[in-house]
């Protein structure tokens, strides 16, 4: 029996008069690679930055579960989120860009390790033993992601697509129990593309976590989502399996337009 | 009450000079993002070549604020074409750098050629006190609050109405779109420069004349006061620069009627950190949110 | 342990013992006079000010236009301090005092205000360090405009420069540890930090009150060295003198900060002949050297010993294991 690890109820937020999220309730499961799709400015992000902290929701709750109730995380910063076990991915790219790839997984550790200041600064043995434990922790998720090769390259130096990879191996680090991509596949052309399908199939096998995904790429959504949710206007819209997606009316008038079926 | 309708008055005319100086420093930092800390000096400057005009060729008070209003704005517009203008894609703090090197520059140049004496400013205009109902109102005040609103009438019509106005709010919204518009982005700043110069210019001859001595470093101070009423408006907004500076020469007015005058300064910067934290952006600022 | 980090930490501490060598010879064939000893200690002083205001500017990429506040803390806590308490015991409470109050004033101020952004938390950090300045012009006890004079000497140049290299190996041994990249990585992109579970506040606040506990170091030592203190030696230049000697260094290079303090102290020793011109040429070099290298000296890079010594090339953090 898959347990529910994150639940929605009314989630809503205004800008002004706009209403981005308006009343959205999913949920997810332990595990499970959901889909979530929609036309532009449908307030996919929106949601994103509803359910990591970045915006407050205007009204209704996000919660987070882990086997019994964790509780309402409404109020709690992206930081305190992140170490509840949230992680995500960013749009437009959010690289440390003047570190190495090995630093920006590195630094992503940091969350669940502690800081040791003093045996920094007087560089105490115990200072290069913590050092070298995260050294390795960090090229050995570097290394099932065929990314070792690069780990002293700047993260800004990186292709485009590698950057991208970056971001998710970087996420990771954290060890997170969900993980958010936004548009993973953006800008991608179709090898990397077909990479990246393989890379998010093999994150929620080998890493056993939930995965919520935002993507216009729909070859890509169909093949790896279990689950989908389709926002419009801010509602939802629709949700159900690729194939049930596939065949509703209403999704297809959000795409195509009215008229046109 | 009479007391306090002085001291508001007593604050509007300080703080016309200071908004005069504010706009410069709001309106330079629109376009290029840049903190001028050179523009105090120009301020200075201004106050010298008035001094020059008026007591070396003898020339109407007016027509002096006129020519040392170009003369500077002309010094401006050098200064950023020397000085700015090569470093506009460099990280923002080196053409910070540079600004203070010009601001160093100007004040210990004309320290070197003039020496650090204060100067008395010549009685161009002399000094009539007009009373109403108890409240004192000398003629060199009203010409200061009437040249700094005329002058602020001014530039609102050429911000708003002109060709070159427009332009210079299109290249401070975007500068890229701006050029794919087919505006040309150095003549643009060059004239920011030019206005900004001006009007620093004009502020230093006024204050000269009202408070009859000049030296070499008086625009530090009103300089960096002038900034805090830009940032205090919402940096970049040229409403807020008058706001900014009004509301500056009035506290400070207010304070130095009490007996803690001796802490004006610090009361001035307090309201302005009180400010930022209600309103981080200023006060006639636009919060933008990063998007994420 | 690794051989490379011993033979590394070894070399600069060579270094740095070599360079203390080299001040006490030349001063013993009396190469270096009086005033020579002088530059030399306010080179010092303005290093560890200097590392201080590189680790909140640089490394944490926080504007903060109030360093001098933080060093008149110093200054003042120490004289006031020796005054109550003679002796070398006065100099040394007086210096921790100076820098823990600065510690906890800049706690204080940086929690609200380090949620500011760019240019405003330059005006605000400004604001704050003026206040302070202000309100020691105007209190009793610190002596008003006058400041205090006759303030016992206690620093020497080796004083200084020992705490200057002490200075030098916390900040750059910080900065490479969890702490210090967790920080950069606030800098680099505040959003991604705050993803990742970095509490960016603390972050920032930790690099601002690092920073201020230098600068009162600087302050204290300045103090006891000249032996007079004065509130209009902590206006607003004397955070703009900061600010300039790491923006020519190259904004969070430390090697740059070293070398920059020691350039213009130099320089500032070279003009003295020039009279009035001095601070006209100061600033024409200013800007000359800004147009030149508007990234500063080193740009963000460091002054790499390892580069020199054991790689012959690339400067990476490599196991060579690895390309065998």
């Amino acid at each position: 029996m898959t347990q529910t690890i994150l639940k929605t109820h009314d989630l809503s937020i205004r800008f002004g008069g706009v209403t981005a999220v308006d009343h959205v309730n999913i949920e997810a499961s332990e595990n499970e690679l959901i889909g979530l799709i929609g036309p532009n400015g449908a307030g996919k992000t929106t949601l994103f930055n509803l359910l990591t902290g970045v915006y407050r929701p205007t009204e209704g709750d996000v919660a987070l579960f882990d086997g019994q109730k964790l509780g309402i995380v409404n109020q709690q910063s992206p930081a305190k989120r992140a170490r509840l076990g949230i992680a995500r991915t960013f749009q437009n790219i959010r690289l440390f860009e003047s570190r190495t790839v090995l630093e920006n997984v590195m630094i992503a550790m940091n969350s669940h390790t502690r800081a040791h200041t003093w045996d920094a600064i007087l560089r105490l043995p115990s200072f290069y033993k913590h050092e070298a434990t995260l050294k390795n922790e960090a090229r050995q998720l570097l290394s099932i992601f065929d990314m070792l090769g690069v780990q002293d390259t700047l993260a800004t130096n990186l292709p485009y697509g590698q950057q991208r990879r970056l971001e998710i191996v970087r996420a990771l680090a954290t060890k997170p129990k969900i993980l958010f991509l936004d548009e993973p596949a953006a800008g991608m052309n179709p090898q990397e593309t077909a990479d990246l399908t393989r890379l998010i199939k093999q994150v929620q096998q080998e890493f056993k976590m939930t995965i919520i995904l935002i993507e216009h790429d729909m070859n890509l959504v169909m093949a790896v989502s279990e689950r989908l949710y389709v926002l419009e206007y801010g509602k939802l819209l629709a949700s159900g399996t690729p194939a049930e997606i596939q065949q509703n009316a209403d999704v297809i008038r959000a795409y195509l337009g009215e008229n046109d079926t | 009450m009479t007391i306090f309708i002085q001291q508001v008055i007593n604050g509007l005319m300080l703080g016309s000079v200071y908004a005069l100086l504010a706009l410069g420093y709001t309106m330079v930092y629109g376009i290029i993002k840049l903190i001028n800390f050179a523009h105090g000096d120009i301020y200075m400057l201004g106050a010298y070549f008035g001094y020059f005009f008026i007591k070396v060729l003898h020339l109407n008070f007016f027509i002096a604020l006129v020519l040392a209003m170009a003369v500077s704005a002309v010094i401006g517009v050098l200064i950023e074409y020397i000085a700015y203008r090569p470093l506009r894609h460099s990280p923002r703090i080196a053409v910070l750098i540079s600004a203070l090197g010009i601001a160093f520059l100007l004040e210990n140049g004309m320290t070197y050629l003039y020496g650090s004496d204060q100067r008395s400013f010549p009685q161009a205009i002399k000094t009539v006190q007009y009373h109403f109902y108890g409240i004192q109102v000398s003629n060199i005040q009203l010409i200061i609050a009437v040249t700094s609103i005329v002058l602020m009438l001014l530039l609102t019509y050429v911000v708003k109405r002109t060709k070159m106005g427009r332009a210079m709010r299109a290249v401070s919204a975007d500068p890229d779109a701006a050029t794919l518009m087919g505006i040309n982005i150095n003549h643009t700043i060059s004239f920011t420069f030019a206005i900004g110069s001006a009007l620093a210019a004009a502020g230093g001859v006024l204050i000269g004349l009202y408070y009859n001595s000049i030296d070499p470093l008086m625009g530090m101070t009103p300089g960096l006061k002038a900034f805090v009423a830009a940032v205090l408006g919402g940096i970049g907004i040229i409403p807020g620069a008058a706001v900014g500076g009004w509301l500056i020469g009035i506290l400070e007015t207010m304070v130095q009627a009490t007996s803690f005058s001796a802490y004006k300064d610090a009361i001035v910067y307090a309201m302005l950190i009180v400010i930022l934290l209600i309103k981080p952006t200023g006060i006639l600022g636009k919060n933008k949110r990063e998007k994420v | 342990m690794d051989q490379t980090h011993i033979k590394y930490t070894l070399s600069w501490a060579a270094m740095a013992a070599m360079g203390f060598v080299l001040i006490f010879m030349a001063q013993m064939v009396g190469l270096i006079g009086h005033y020579g000893v002088t530059t030399i200690v306010l080179i010092g002083i303005n290093v560890i000010a200097a590392l201080g205001l590189n680790l909140v500017v640089g490394i944490s990429g926080q504007f903060s236009l109030g360093h001098a506040g933080f060093m008149a803390i110093g200054a003042y806590a120490t004289a006031l301090i020796m005054g109550v308490l003679p002796g070398v015991m006065g100099f040394i409470v007086g210096m921790v005092t100076g820098i823990a109050v600065s510690g906890i004033v800049a706690l204080i101020v940086g929690i609200p205000t380090l949620r500011l952004r760019g240019d405003y938390l330059a005006i605000a950090t400004l604001g704050f360090a003026e206040i302070i300045r202000i309100v020691i012009m105007n209190l009793k006890i610190t002596n008003g405009p006058a400041g205090i004079f006759g303030i016992a000497p206690f620093v020497s140049w080796q004083l200084v420069y020992i705490l200057a290299v002490i200075t030098l190996i916390i900040v750059v041994n910080f900065v490479r540890s969890m702490p210090g990249r967790a920080i950069i990585a606030v800098r680099d992109n505040e959003i991604a930090a705050e993803s990742l579970g970095i509490n960016t506040t603390k972050y920032k606040v930790i690099a601002f009150v690092l920073g201020a506990l230098f600068a009162a170091m600087a302050g204290s030592l300045r103090a006891s060295f000249i032996q007079s203190i004065a509130p209009k030696d902590y206006a607003f230049m004397q955070s703009i003198m900061i600010l300039i000697i790491i923006v020519i260094g190259g904004i969070g290079s430390m090697s740059g900060t070293v070398i920059t303090a020691i350039a213009l102290g130099i320089l500032d020793t070279l003009l003295q002949n020039f009279g009035s011109l001095r601070m006209v040429i100061y600033s024409v070099i200013l800007i000359v050297v800004m147009l030149i290298r508007p990234q500063g000296i080193f740009g963000s890079r460091e002054l790499s010993l390892k580069k020199w010594l054991f790689d012959g090339g690339d400067g990476h953090d490599t196991d060579h294991t690895e390309n065998a």
